[in-house]
């Protein structure tokens, strides 16, 4: 946490405020302490997630000794301290800080988007003055003015408090707003070229105390006392933001960060802040269709699942089970994938399941790697960053790694192929090449075992990490999607011989722990446990469990275009897009014999299909996430859903039901519990327990029973009854569960389950670190490496569908060394041929100081521009051949 | 842009402190010595110097008045009007400089608070350098001292030459 307390300790200090005496850990800021004991002091500035400055002099309090009026927040409390928040001379120094404020700031409320839940307007309210003596013209500025795409600016409203500075500064590291001028003219700055184009932006907005800062989407929207809201996770990625999304007259209007410490405490990104937008997109599919003779035919429910049972039924019939295969899942609810998982395997009896499209780790890494939790990162021996960069893919765990490293001086290793977003951060940077990360993990062990490895920068960073205490985390994850995933698998059985290492999985896809944790993936039945060692305990629950273990994305996709799988179900996955390999996924698609979409959009994937069964999407439905630390939270249904779109978990049910298997689930809960009482890691996750945790429930579920925190009330944004208004941290009440009381039977409940399938079930699945992999082949002096990862805004249905996201996204171009570019012979920007081992394409070429020489790096944008045509899947990494156009 | 030669000396005067980014002024002061005044185009330069954001970089030079972000004459010319040179004639000092050099592209006339010369008031600047106990005929003779050479004038950021 960054909250300026890095003075505090454990000791203990009595202090008196207003009278009555409280006690506090010694160094805390006075105006927390007070906050915590039941007295809010009015602040502007001050925000807990960031260091104190002291500018707005809201704060200012007396305390017995002291000369002056010290201010709350940067006072820290003190043994025998007697501080007084409300005498005479504090109320009228309130009064004057607040008539100076409002000197300047228009009154302009009625059309100002904070109106209603605006702290000036409840401060000037609770403890302003009332009347305003000043009778001359306000300043006038141009308003609003843009900061950037998302965010507008009103300089008149503004009260100079930094929070949106401090907040770029701070907290995102992209220090692209100031302040500039002076007195009266004093505002927040952008350089004239440079906007405040941080994926981090909105979070300024929903901290500003006024309305100086706007979301270009919200404004003039909604009045605050008109949305409704419903807490929720953020699944734009496998972070797991916790939110409060708002709606009004049945559209989402806007979702704010919620302060949940484990996760994001308090921030979001851009793109899951505005992402919303697509739920209520123009070319979302709100009815089933079928094909018939070519083209696509709207039909009824019952029509379109009975269409798509007799195809299955079919299929199994003729050409047994494993002629029918299951792509997708991990953008829905753990109660989706694990329905999905149980009609697969449990009714259909195949194991051809893939929730990855090729473009993450293994399953059986993810599900069998030794688990770091977020928070570890802040308490760990040393940090190491192989993966891709997390700044685009996993935006808020980019925040909490530069946290860790920044704030809590965290050794930080960055092994990354090419600079990424956390590289300015890193005690140490080893660049690897593209394929040899096996070569970095194994010098770093023997740094760290005390030996020389031959690499500087790794050494440094072993020496930095001697003598610190807690786990080594290892951000495990692709640091291209131009490469197998072996090398990195290689590296991470290098990494597991570290002693106390705990691996953070950086697979990006908003559930895809969730749904291979549940069994969407080869050889694996839910609660992770092995196809294997699960059988004997899911042949009694199921119909039915695979003989032997199927094929994943890449083996299923091969086999469609070798016309060996009959139906292919797309569950939300759009495999031309999304799979390294584009072309394979075309072919796929083409041999496939009949493909199902259970989808909410048509996109060159399930424009093929026969059958469109389209579902409900984030915020339209309930049921539970995995985030990528194992964590269990629930989902807000803040909308209803337009046009006739089912659930994917009940899509899955009406199917069973059709193939004589019914699966009795009525509701989403009773998913939820059957989950809990049958797959071992989620045991005991009950949806009683998700509902009165406050911060979700850690998998395996047994293990950290101790840090479920019972909620004791509810999310509180319009403050009818406490000061938390969504400009301050936005937290939801908890306690520990105490001996009696209903709480605790609920944890004593989820205890008693899980200690039952501990007896009875499976064990949990570990991964064999045997299983290893040789090099790379080694690289061609005139061929370029390919690196390519994610960007935040790319291809994908969020940003594209989002009206406010879409013009965010960046043209692409190959990025070459400049030592490269002058060998191609060619000027920046140039158009070149690019030929890898499987296509040639145009591309323009450009110098990045990031691309080390020999590399090549170029966005994987999802809608098959460039990467996907080149990259290789059969092959181990992808190099380039760059020539001239002549 | 910076010069080759004070590109060598930014990279000396960034060398001389503990952390890059307290080199924001004196590199300010450097490209406006440079430049005769503050080009936008070297606020990204000296950002890149001291490892900070252009909007930094911005936002410390649009603070000080000293950083001129619009073209200005070879010699600024600061009267102060504040009290005491309000008492003793500061402002017909400034109205009569302000007259003469109205198209004087060499010369920029400029109004200032306290310069804390008021013992020897009415006072002013040029470039920098102190000059007391005016009248307006005394202050158009030096400043006429200065364009002529007789006087040798600091730069506009007020560094001896």
């Amino acid at each position: 946490m960054t909250t300026g307390q890095a003075q505090t300790d454990t000791e203990l200090v009595t202090l008196t405020i207003d009278g009555r005496e409280v006690q506090a850990r010694k160094g805390e800021l006075l105006i927390k302490v007070a906050q915590e004991n039941g007295v809010y002091i009015p602040r502007f500035c001050w925000h807990e997630r960031m260091e104190p400055v002291g500018m707005c002099r809201m704060c200012l309090v007396q305390v017995d000794g002291m000369r002056g009026f010290p201010p709350a927040c940067t006072t820290p409390v003190a043994e025998g301290m007697v501080a007084h928040t409300d005498t005479e001379p504090v109320k009228k120094i309130q009064d004057g800080v607040l008539e100076f404020l409002l000197i300047n700031h228009p009154l302009d409320c009625p059309v100002c988007d904070r109106g209603g839940e605006c702290p000036l307007q409840d401060q000037t309210l609770a403890f302003g003055p009332g009347e305003s003596r000043f009778t001359e013209e306000k300043r006038h500025f141009e308003k609003p003015i843009p900061l950037s795409g998302l965010v507008l600016l009103d300089r008149e409203r503004c009260i100079q408090c930094g929070r949106c500075t401090r907040f770029a500064e701070e907290i995102a590291g992209d220090p692209l707003i100031d302040f500039g001028e002076r007195s009266d003219r004093m505002q927040v700055v952008t350089f004239p070229d440079e906007p405040f184009s941080s994926y981090f932006s909105g979070n300024t907005v929903q901290i500003c105390p006024v309305g100086a800062l706007l979301s270009k989407p919200y404004r003039f929207k909604a009045r605050p006392w008109d949305l409704s809201t419903s807490e929720t996770t953020c699944t734009t990625c496998a972070v797991g933001c916790r939110g409060a999304l708002q709606s009004s007259s049945n559209r989402l209007l806007r979702l704010l960060g919620v302060d949940l410490d484990a996760v994001n405490q308090g921030w979001l990104c851009d793109k899951g802040r505005y992402g919303y937008e697509w739920v209520h997109a123009d070319e979302r599919v709100l009815e089933p269709s079928v094909r018939v003779r070519n083209a696509m035919v709207d039909v009824s429910w019952p029509e379109a699942l009975e269409a798509v049972a007799n195809e299955l039924q079919r299929a199994i019939e003729l050409h047994g089970p494993s002629s029918v295969a299951v792509l997708g899942g991990a953008r829905g609810s753990n109660e989706d994938a694990y329905a999905w998982v149980r009609l697969a395997k449990g009714v259909i009896g195949t194991d051809n399941v893939d929730a990855q499209l090729g473009d993450g780790l293994p399953a059986d890494a993810v599900l069998g790697l030794p688990r770091a939790e977020i928070d570890d990162l802040d308490q760990a021996a040393a940090i190491v960053l192989l993966g891709p960069d997390l700044k685009e893919e996993l935006p808020v765990l980019y925040l909490r790694v530069k946290q860790a490293a920044v704030s809590k001086k965290v050794p930080l290793l960055d092994l990354a192929p090419v600079d990424v977003g956390l590289t300015p951060y890193a005690t140490a940077v080893s660049r690897t090449v593209p394929g040899e990360e096996g070569v970095a993990a194994e010098r770093l062990v023997a740094a760290i075992g005390g030996r020389a490895s031959g690499d500087a920068g790794i050494d440094a960073f072993a020496a930095a990490a001697t003598g610190r205490s807690g786990p080594v985390v290892v951000v495990l994850g692709r640091g291209s999607v131009a490469q197998s995933a072996a090398p990195t698998m290689r590296a991470a059985a290098a990494f597991a011989a570290l002693p106390n290492v705990r691996f953070l999985s950086a697979l990006r896809r908003g559930n895809v722990h969730g749904a291979l944790d549940l069994g969407l993936a080869p050889g694996f039945l839910p609660g992770r446990v092995t196809l294997d060692a699960g059988r004997g305990w899911f042949a009694p629950i199921w119909q039915t469990v695979p003989k032997e273990r199927g094929l994943d994305a890449e083996g299923i996709l091969r086999a469609a275009a070798d016309g060996k799988v009959r139906v292919l179900v797309l569950l939300g996955a759009d495999p031309v897009a999304d799979f390294p390999d584009t072309d394979l996924a075309r072919r796929a698609i083409d041999g496939a014999g009949y493909v199902v979409a259970v989808d909410a959009f048509l996109s060159e994937s399930t424009r093929r299909a026969d059958a469109f069964l389209p579902c409900t999407v984030w915020g339209e439905k309930a049921g539970t996430t995995t985030n990528l630390e194992g964590r269990v939270q629930r989902l807000g249904r803040k909308v209803s859903p337009e046009g006739t779109t089912m659930d994917d978990w009940r899509i899955a049910g009406e199917l069973a039901v059709r193939l004589g298997n019914d699966f009795d689930l009525e509701f989403v809960d009773e998913v939820t519990d059957e989950i809990a009482t049958v797959a071992p890691a989620h045991a005991g996750a009950r949806s009683q327990l998700l509902r009165r945790s406050r911060d979700g429930v850690v998998l395996p579920v047994r293990e950290h029973l101790h840090e479920i925190m019972v909620r004791t009330g509810d999310l509180n944004i319009m403050a009818e009854d406490g000061p938390a208004v969504s400009w301050d941290p936005i937290r939801v009440d908890a306690a520990e569960p105490s001996e009696e009381g209903d709480a605790a039977h609920e944890v004593d409940e989820a205890r008693g389950e899980a200690e039952r399938l501990e007896r009875e079930a499976p064990a949990h699945h570990e991964w064999d670190r045997a299983a290893n992999v040789g090099d790379a082949p080694g690289r061609d002096a005139y061929a370029l490496r390919l690196v390519s990862g994610r960007e935040l805004y790319d291809g994908g249905r969020i940003t594209t569908c989002s009206p406010s996201l879409a013009p965010l996204r960046k043209d692409s171009a190959l990025m070459v060394h400049p030592q490269d570019l002058a060998r191609i012979g060619v000027e920046e920007g140039t158009q070149v041929r690019v030929t890898s081992s499987r296509a040639t394409v145009t591309l323009p070429v450009r110098t990045h100081p990031s691309v080390p020489a020999g590399t090549a790096r170029l966005p994987f944008t999802a809608d098959g521009r460039g990467a996907s045509e080149l990259i290789d899947t059969t092959t181990m990494v992808t190099d380039l051949r760059v020539e001239t156009i002549s | 842009m910076f010069t080759d030669d004070n590109r060598a000396r930014a990279r000396d005067i960034v060398a001389q402190y503990p952390r890059a980014r307290s080199a924001i002024m004196p590199l300010a002061y450097l490209a406006q010595d440079q430049h005769g005044w503050l080009p936008p185009e070297a606020i990204p330069e000296i950002a890149e110097f001291c490892g900070v954001s252009a909007a930094e970089v911005q936002g410390t030079v649009s603070f000080y008045t000293m950083f001129k972000r619009r073209p200005c004459g070879r010699l600024v010319v600061s009267v102060c009007t504040n009290v005491t040179c309000l008492v003793v004639g500061g402002p017909e000092i400034l109205e009569h400089l302000e007259v003469k050099y109205a198209s004087d592209d060499d010369v920029t006339v400029e109004e200032v608070e306290c310069l804390a010369a008021c013992g020897n008031a009415p006072s002013m600047q040029v470039n920098y350098e102190f000059h007391e106990r005016l009248t307006p005929e005394v202050a158009e003779a030096i400043v006429e001292d200065y364009k002529a050479g007789r006087l040798a004038a600091r730069t506009v950021s007020g560094t001896p030459q």
